[in-house]
């Protein structure tokens, strides 16, 4: 290899495509005279349904079709629990249209189908429901007390699951401890809120027996093993494409939504395609949402600062249905104790049913509540103890030497121990202190304070177990007539840029340019095995799986350059696009060797001619192919991670809080993070600060409000704060990359690291500027100005 | 999120707009949109008819004369706040304007239509109350000048009469030495105020001082806070009297605890924020 693209800063292969508008996104996908769903959604978030009259909106000119619980045969069901989990009892997922009951606001009842969107909303408004309203109870806390309203009659204090692990000897460790630090902390609902909402069209060809869909979803081949298997057909007679899709973060993970099935449904009942592009209010009241925790986190510790046990005691608001197991809190959960050695453990944790949208992961995946459990305890650790925020941490953090470090007794979500792999978490914070000037922001901060300015530092370290199984795999072709190099792999992007470092892993292998390799994704038609993009797991799993597809197709390409070149293979070196003989002029085109390595009876080109019977480069004295030999050169791989692969950082902010606005301004804000050996800088970055700026939202801005009869008050971007550019500061990156020694390319997960440890490094932060005016902690994001004005005033 | 369905008519002279808009009780003008336009697609507003008057004839108008500034309905935010004479005879305005959503909704967006459609939280028609400007508005009786008292009633309601066209807005230009200020506080850059404090203030020899102050989002409506203006104006602006002036318009703050503010904060942040404004325009008067 002559060049190296892997771990260059390649400018990302989508961005021109996208920035000149030429994306092609579900609502953009020409079908031939389409018809477009709407939904009738409950207006409460609790109700029995006594009756639904759609006679109305069935005579309304231009509809289609309307569609009750009644009219969806196969699919008047539960949908499926994904994620099995011994812990839930009898878990229940939602019907595509609500039959007897309601569980949320939003809920879809109905579905119209008409030949515009105009059309379909006002025949919606004309289906007139029945509906009557019961008590409800939206506060995670009182919603499992005795006497709560229930969600479900099944079950009791609307618990949906209860799930305790254990590490070390906790009972014992608690037992030598010198102090005991307790805190309760809470992080409130957000929202994904990606730019794109979710979308699905569908066609049914008749003659074909084909049902293509187009799903703005992360996990297409999912999606397809759902249609085929509820709807009745072949697998491959199901299409699933995720074309273009602005923006996942896990909501579009989830599977599946009503109109996943019911559009498809629809299409092939009517003979028509129909497409369903989900709007800004439906996103906010249909679309999965995340984050509400609150722990009860204990340090049991050394006079030292040694923390020596943990317990932790949470309740996960898991929405009106728990599709998606335990996944949440179980991430939370395992994460708990951080980047610290901590090696006596006991979490435990109830998943609550409340009358909401169900909750689902969304970026961080319970990584932002435990890291605000953990390292808001810790400065409160260090605050009791008279010890220095950086110290307490120091005193705590696995050192070098100590990784592996096994948690045995925790499962993460992968159903595997947690085991923190590798990483320098000492010089990542040491970097931080330095680079935030740390050791002199006590001067400065007293300094700021004689003028009337209140300073603060805030920092946080977190930990992501990142690159989870089971498997994805990789296909690599380079193609005989242009040479340029074809790549699949069965996971999707929602505007990531897979399909640069994809392309960058195999271009180093194969010695060709970066926009030579063209990555097709999210097709079930092109690639059909594999899993889903979650987890920050694309560049772990994919990744390595195409990197070993490329080795595979990299020694075919050498071996065959071998023989047309008459050398040994040894001498070959593959690079601009052909395969040189070492120290001469000799080569021949990749293009080329992809062609004599098809056995070929046509001559299509010049090159082809090389390979057909009687050509004289054509020698051979049995088959063309001998057994066990295929043509061309490909690959297939596949890529299985024996464990989660452990990224980390240490955040560190500089704030400054004006006592009258309560206005937070953030004067520096510095991430030290490592996740293993990068491929692409400027992509790492980029999903960093992506995840930082969708932190700052949780830390300060985003809320879901939902009044006391569980309406929703804030579903639009009026009411529901995302942070402008002009909320979110300027970010110092600073990298460290410790390679994971778990797999050949030594790369963790980056996608959700950024957004993980924000809300605790700005409440931190506030909380040490706004000390000297005696105020209640910061136990509670988003932190909002009316809570820095009560914490201040006292009340 | 499409609107229902309605009737659009785009007429070229005044007359045939209110005529228009008088021939449908629920008929609604459409200027600039930005208000209206997300209310249809969410169908929080479902008129029979939209009378869309950027087409009309002599509303497009921007113009210093005799003591006022005058803007006709069709002026963009954006055209007001760049205008280099607005800027000379009132920089009150631009100083405000800054905190008017973002520049593309400036762009789009018409002055009369911030002012018609009366945000509690809103800074035009807190700047129209500040000023005492009025509206001009033309209806089939005739045309009738309102006072901006007068105008604004209540959160998103005003003094037009459903069959009237506001074509114009008047704010007076500063008599030379008048101190100004504007002091605002949201959540994010170009939000609606959590509270917003405009200030003007004429020193006189010997007192009492000219002092104008008002405030948005903190009550149905842009409220004058003429206590604090009374404590202010009498008093010299004395640290005794900035205090109790802003203890003062702390009782002026009737919005209840909603998603974005408690009333205890609100309160608090408009006193602080009196405090500075006065300060401030204190800085610029002669």
């Amino acid at each position: 290899m002559s060049t190296r693209s892997f771990g260059a800063r390649i400018r990302r292969n989508i961005d021109p495509k996208l920035l000149r508008g030429e994306g092609s996104f579900v609502d953009d996908i020409p079908l031939p005279s389409p018809l477009h769903a709407a939904f009738v959604r409950s207006p409460f978030a609790r109700a029995r349904i006594r009756s639904v009259d759609a006679a109305a909106a069935r005579a309304h000119p231009g509809v289609a079709a309307v569609y009750t619980c009644d009219e969806i045969g196969a699919l008047d069901i539960e949908l499926p629990q994904l994620i099995p989990h011994p812990s839930m009892t009898d878990p229940r997922t939602q019907r595509p249209l609500a039959r007897g009951d309601v569980f949320h606001v939003g809920q879809p009842v109905a579905m119209v189908v008409a030949v515009d969107r105009y059309t379909a909303e006002d025949a919606a408004a004309l289906v007139d429901v029945d509906y009557d309203p019961l008590p409800v109870e939206v506060d995670l806390e009182r919603a499992v007390m005795d006497g709560a309203p229930l969600v479900h009659a099944t079950h009791p204090n609307n618990v949906a699951a209860h799930f305790r692990q254990v590490s070390g000897d906790p009972a014992r460790a608690m037992a030598q401890a010198e102090h005991v630090t307790r805190i309760r902390v809470q992080v409130d609902r957000s929202t994904a809120a990606p730019m794109e909402c979710r979308a699905v069209a569908a066609m049914f060809d008749a003659v074909t027996g084909e049902l293509t869909v187009w799903d703005g979803t992360q996990a297409p081949i999912s999606v397809r093993g759902a249609l085929a298997s509820i709807l009745g057909l072949d697998e491959d007679k199901v299409r699933v494409v995720a074309p273009d899709v602005g923006g996942g973060f896990g909501q579009k993970v989830y599977q599946f939504y009503p109109d996943e099935l019911l559009v498809p449904m629809a299409a092939r009942a009517l003979g028509r395609p129909v497409k369903y592009i989900e709007d800004r209010r439906e996103n906010f009241i249909g679309s999965s949402q995340e984050r509400t925790q609150i722990h009860e986190i204990e340090l049991h510790a050394r006079r030292t600062g040694e923390v020596i046990a943990l317990r932790d005691l949470f309740l996960h608001d898991t929405g009106a249905f728990i599709p998606y197991g335990i996944a949440i809190p179980q991430v939370a959960s395992t994460s708990i104790a951080g980047a610290y050695r901590i090696p006596n453990i006991e979490v435990e944790f109830r998943c609550v049913y409340t009358p909401t949208v169900p909750v689902t992961p969304y970026r961080g995946c319970g990584r932002p509540q435990a890291t605000f459990a953990i390292e808001r305890a810790l400065d409160q650790l260090a605050e009791e103890l008279g010890l220095d925020r950086f110290e307490v941490r120091r005193r705590n953090l696995v050192a070098d030497h100590e990784f592996p470090l096994l948690r045995s007794g925790l499962l993460f979500a992968d159903g595997l121990p947690v085991s923190l792999d590798s990483g320098q978490y000492h010089r990542a914070l040491a970097l931080l202190a330095e680079r935030l000037g740390a050791a002199g922001f006590a001067e400065e901060q007293e300094l700021a304070r004689g003028q009337g300015r209140y300073l603060g530092l805030g920092l946080a370290f977190y930990v992501e177990g990142t690159g989870l199984g089971p498997y994805e795999g990789g296909h690599v072709r380079v193609h005989p007539i242009t040479g340029k190099v074809y790549v699949n792999t069965g996971l999707t992007s929602q505007g990531q840029g897979h399909d640069t470092v994809f392309a960058q892993i195999v271009a180093d292998q194969l010695g060709v340019a970066v926009e030579d390799v063209i990555v097709v994704e999210g097709d079930t038609k092109a690639f059909d095995w594999g899993v889903a993009t979650f987890a920050s797991r694309a560049a772990v799993v994919s990744g390595n799986a195409i990197h070993q597809s490329a080795a595979l197709v990299r020694a075919k390409a050498i071996a065959a350059a071998a023989n047309m070149l008459e050398v040994d293979a040894e001498a070959i070196d593959l690079r601009e696009g052909a395969a040189w003989v070492r120290g001469t002029n000799r080569h021949v085109s990749l293009a080329a060797v992809a062609t004599a390595t098809n056995p070929l009876r046509y001559a299509f080109n010049e090159a082809a001619k090389a390979a057909t019977q009687f050509a004289p480069a054509s020698r051979h004295d049995g088959p063309a192919l001998r057994p066990g030999e295929h043509p061309g050169l490909e690959a297939t791989d596949y890529y299985s991670p024996p464990c989660a692969t452990w990224a980390y950082g240490v955040h560190g902010g500089l704030f400054e809080v004006d006592p009258v606005t309560c206005a937070v301004k953030v004067l520096r804000y510095v991430c030290v993070h490592d996740c293993g050996t990068m491929i692409n800088p400027t992509i790492v970055e980029g999903q960093v600060l992506g995840g930082i700026a969708q932190g700052f939202g949780g830390a300060l801005y985003e809320r879901i409000e939902f009044d006391e009869d569980g309406n929703p008050i804030n579903a639009n971007f009026v009411d529901f704060l995302i942070p402008y550019a002009t909320e979110v500061p300027p970010v110092e990156i600073l990298h460290l990359e410790t390679p994971s020694p778990l797999n050949p390319l030594g790369v963790k997960g980056v996608g959700e690291a950024g957004c993980i440890p924000v809300g605790a490094v700005v409440a931190s932060g506030i909380e040490d500027a706004l000390r000297p005016l005696g105020g209640a902690p910061f136990r509670h994001v988003p932190i909002t100005p009316s809570m820095i004005h009560a914490a201040v005033a006292g009340t | 999120m499409k609107p229902s369905l309605f009737e659009y008519a785009a007429p070229r002279k005044l007359d045939e707009a209110v005529a228009l808009l008088a021939g449908d009780p629920s008929a609604m003008v459409l200027a600039g949109g930005q208000s209206l336009v997300p209310a249809l697609n969410l169908r929080l507003a479902a008129p029979g008819r939209l009378v869309d008057i950027q087409h009309v004839e002599g509303l497009h108008a921007l113009s210093v004369a005799n003591g006022w500034i005058s803007v006709g309905a069709m002026v963009r935010h954006r055209t007001l706040e760049l205008s280099p004479e607005v800027q000379r005879a009132n920089p009150l305005i631009r100083a405000a304007m800054a905190h008017v959503a973002h520049i593309p909704i400036r762009t789009r967006g018409t002055v009369v239509g911030s002012l018609c459609h009366a945000d509690a939280a809103a800074e035009m028609p807190m700047l129209l109350v500040l000023m005492d400007g009025s509206v001009v508005a033309q209806g089939p009786q005739g045309r009738r000048e309102i006072a901006a008292d007068a105008f604004f009633q209540f959160h998103l309601t005003t003094a037009r009469a459903p069959d009237e066209i506001v074509v114009e807005a008047r704010f007076p230009v500063l008599p030379p030495g008048t101190g100004w200020a504007f002091e605002e506080f949201a959540r994010r850059r170009g939000d609606y105020a959590l509270a917003a404090v405009g200030a003007l203030i004429r020193r006189r020899r010997g007192g009492p001082h000219a002092v104008a102050l008002a405030a948005c989002g903190i009550a149905s409506r842009p409220v004058r806070l003429r206590l604090a203006e009374k404590i202010l104006a009498e008093n010299d602006f004395s640290e005794a009297a900035l205090h109790a002036a802003a203890e003062a318009a702390r009782d002026s703050v009737t919005a209840p605890d909603d998603a974005h503010a408690t009333t205890a904060y609100r309160r608090h942040l408009l006193a602080g924020l009196l405090r500075r404004a006065v300060a401030a325009a204190l800085s610029r008067a002669q």
